[in-house]
């Protein structure tokens, strides 16, 4: 049984479920089964099943984590591509993206305040919209639970690159380039992602969302916190 | 292959130096980022010396986050407490900034650019 600790194994095992995930949901077609959340689960109903702690997960898990860096890195190159682009409208995307920072934080700890959630959550939900490393860096600086914010960082990822399109559609946003902000903005690297199978400029567009609003949130969020009363 | 790997490294190592030297909030991952897009503007590089390693990387981002993810599993308590709170806050902020961002932007884009400009943009896009 102690061998079901092995790192190499936890690794194997994380490829296999995320390849069955994307299997099912192709077999299937369902857009809900969505492979990185179905893998998450598996993967934890595998390691409670066996009762093996995440630490021990971790020691594997750690070197899958370790491609997120160079992955985001890479989002450079689909960034210059639209570089000319981006430097004819650099007055909208700066403002509009400012905007989509300061509604953010301010909308989750508003509405998680309302429902009654503790202090320590809402400070761990307040920079959920950008990517892993800055959020959690945030939410320790602001007394949040980075393990917490960075599992809701992942899952608002997630519902931002199933449900971005529609709520875009909705809400009626026909420029392009402000549809693949937006889904940046709101869902960072994994609705980039999605954004990305729609189409490179999209994706683009995205990476410059979770750009922007990682900075502006890394820099704002203490103040915007300080300013609506809840740090 | 081995450039593609180095050249991605190389960056991600700047950014590292960068945090680590002037000690500024942001991720190296995204210092990286930008000066990769810089470099490429610049021509010191070429699109095909990273093109491969990068879409690679790219296309398959979600994966990295599973162990991220996996580690819900240390807040169980929490969330089975909050559970609400966590998940309206979450799904609604959500769609709030994607109406906000694509509200101002439009605005803005009304406020200050030309029509031509964006007749351009829409075919360029098709």
């Amino acid at each position: 049984m102690d061998f079901l600790t092995n790192k190499f194994l936890l690794i194997a095992a994380t490829f296999i479920f995320y390849l069955g995930s994307q299997l099912l949901q192709k077999r299937t077609g369902v857009k809900l089964l969505n492979p990185i959340l179905l893998a998450i689960a598996a993967m934890i109903g595998f390691l409670l099943l066996f009762d093996i702690d995440y630490k021990t997960y971790q020691a594997g898990g750690e070197y899958i984590d370790f491609w997120l860096k160079p992955a985001v890195v890479a989002l450079g190159l689909p960034l210059y591509k639209q570089l000319s682009t981006i430097k004819k409208q650099l007055l909208p995307l700066l403002i509009s993206e400012l905007a989509g920072c300061v509604a953010g934080i301010v909308s989750v700890v508003l509405i998680a305040k309302l429902l009654g959630a503790s202090h320590e959550v809402i400070m761990s939900l307040a920079p959920k919209a950008v990517t892993t490393p800055i959020a959690m860096e945030i939410s320790s600086a602001v007394g949040g639970i980075p393990s917490l914010t960075a599992a809701v960082v992942v899952c608002t990822g997630i519902f931002g690159g199933m449900a971005g399109f529609k709520i875009i559609k909705i809400s009626r946003i026909k420029s392009p380039i402000a549809q693949g902000l937006s889904i940046g903005t709101a869902a960072h690297a994994v609705g980039t992602s999605a954004a990305m199978e729609r189409s490179e400029r999209y994706g683009a567009f995205s990476s410059l969302g979770l750009t922007l609003n990682g900075l502006f949130t890394a820099m704002l969020s203490p103040f915007i916190l300080h300013l609506i009363g809840v740090y | 292959m081995i450039l593609q790997f180095g050249i991605i490294f190389l960056f991600l190592a700047i950014g590292e130096f960068i945090v680590w030297s002037t000690g500024i909030p942001v991720p190296s991952s995204i210092i990286g980022m930008i000066l990769l897009a810089a470099s490429l503007k610049a021509g010191i590089i070429k699109p095909r010396h990273v093109e491969r390693l990068s879409n690679f990387l790219v296309r398959n981002l979600g994966f990295f986050f599973v162990p991220a993810g996996v580690g819900l599993m240390n807040c169980l308590g929490l969330i089975s407490k909050e559970w609400l709170p966590i998940v309206v806050a979450a799904v609604g902020s959500t769609i709030i900034i994607i109406a906000v961002t694509g509200w101002v932007h439009r605005f803005v884009r009304k406020v200050f650019s030309h029509k031509a400009t964006s007749k351009d943009e829409l075919q360029k896009i098709g």
